[in-house]
């Protein structure tokens, strides 16, 4: 089975990953260089948007990737790296804000205008965003969907669009820095945070006692903890910008400033 | 003990302000919350599974039911660990901190996550055991009883640090 990754769907895969990081990361630099006479846009919004695609890059292609067919530690980090750590650096190179600036207005209110769709705003809302990332996850480990991503390139890659997409909305809902119109309240996304938080650990824990079919006990074991701390990292990492935001917002105001509406 | 009176470091701008932030309350959360929450995420972590070793990674008599409550737990551990340092950080930024009127609230807030995760956790959940392999009365009774002797000594700490005078910011 394994020789035959080499070629058919699963190298059209590999294409067409490069092919979507390429254009990411050019689409960036195309935005930056449109936008380079304006406000200077910050350096590690850059740096962060290009770590993310590095991540992204790392558990599709490469060693991790190819360790990830026969090690499930493996593929455990590959998807810390594409499910968690790829969207939350991605998140937070505001691509979105880069777009709106690097768009001529017409354009740029088209895109506004699609993100204020009902459907976007629905699928970007916490609950919903929390429900689909957990959810896809619990489908994954729970069922025989595991044993069919190494099987089937086009649910392999149907499964990894959907861990990479639900990762992006789920963190942006959360502490996205993009503008959005209907942000849920910060005790909303602090509840389904901590819910996420509590789903993703406790998924951990039954993978460790529950290997999934033709996966051996110690390397569930090892990618279970591998699960547990690394999901944590990013979580406490998510917990504290989402304060951070509240922080911000409830800084108190000189008086010159302090209008009626003034956050408390 | 002198009470720390920090209504007379409030600066002069404060009652334009809206929305009145009692900043004595806002201190002693957060540090029940940054005590709790240390108790909940860093002190079973690190002193219980990483250095003693007494503590296991998975308990197999885990019961689905227990797994989940321990999910929840370790969750909004890390999460009130962090809201108790911004809200201190936002006290800190308004006003002078009490310091000792925090630590107050920190000490009592480790014996009350102590106390329910000794009673709740340990005993009627039964998620996980102190330690294993040993008579746990000993261990029980040490644990609920620095959990009781600190939530003591925290109020006791609590109430000799109140402040005098307007407690409330205008």
């Amino acid at each position: 089975m394994t020789h035959q990754h080499a070629a058919g769907p699963w190298s059209l895969l590999a294409t067409a990953v490069v092919l979507v990081l390429v254009v990411a990361a050019a689409g960036y630099a195309a935005a930056l260089w449109v936008t380079r006479h304006r406000s200077p846009w910050p350096t590690r919004r850059t740096a962060l948007w290009y770590a993310g695609l590095l991540c992204a890059g790392a558990a599709l292609l490469g060693p991790v990737a190819e360790a990830a067919r026969a090690s499930f530690t493996a593929h455990m980090l590959g998807h810390v790296l594409l499910g968690m750590l790829a969207p939350l650096l991605l998140v937070l190179g505001a691509p979105v804000t880069l777009a709106l600036r690097a768009l001529p207005p017409a354009r740029a209110r088209t895109l506004t205008r699609l993100l204020r769709q009902p459907a976007v705003r629905t699928v970007t809302h916490p609950v919903v965003a929390a429900a689909l990332n957990a959810g896809g996850l619990w489908l994954l480990y729970t069922t025989d969907l595991y044993h069919h991503v190494h099987t089937s390139a086009l649910v392999h890659a149907a499964v990894h669009v959907h861990v990479v997409l639900a990762g992006y909305v789920f963190t942006a809902s959360i502490a996205g820095v993009d503008p959005d119109p209907h942000r849920a309240p910060v005790a909303v996304r602090a509840a389904v945070l901590v819910t996420f938080m509590a789903a993703h650990s406790v998924l951990a824990k039954w993978l460790y006692v529950h290997p999934p079919a033709g996966v051996a006990v110690a390397d569930a074991q090892a990618g279970a903890q591998l699960m547990y701390y690394a999901g944590d990292a990013v979580d406490v990492t998510l917990i504290v910008l989402l304060l951070a935001g509240w922080y911000t917002a409830a800084r108190p105001r000189d008086a010159a400033i302090a209008g009626p509406r003034a956050a408390s | 003990m002198a009470t720390p009176d920090f209504s007379a470091d409030v600066p002069a701008r404060r009652p334009a302000e809206q929305g009145s932030v009692d900043l004595d309350r806002r201190t002693v959360l957060s540090g029940l919350l940054f005590g709790a929450g240390v108790a909940a995420s860093m002190i079973d972590l690190f002193i219980f599974h990483l250095v003693l070793h007494w503590h296991h990674f998975y308990d197999r008599s885990t019961t689905e039911v227990a797994l989940t409550a321990d999910g929840f737990f370790h969750a909004f551990g890390w999460f009130i660990t962090i809201w108790g340092l911004f809200l201190l950080a936002d006290v800190r930024r308004r006003t002078e901190v009490a310091w000792r009127r925090w630590a107050a609230a920190v000490v009592t807030g480790v014996g009350l996550l102590q106390l329910v995760d000794g009673v709740i956790d340990h005993k009627v959940l039964r998620i996980h055991q102190i330690r294993y392999g040993v008579d746990l009365l000993p261990y029980d009774v040490a644990w609920i009883g620095s959990a009781v002797l600190l939530i003591l000594v925290g109020l006791l700490m609590l109430r000799r640090t109140r402040p005098s005078g307007a407690r409330r910011e205008p």
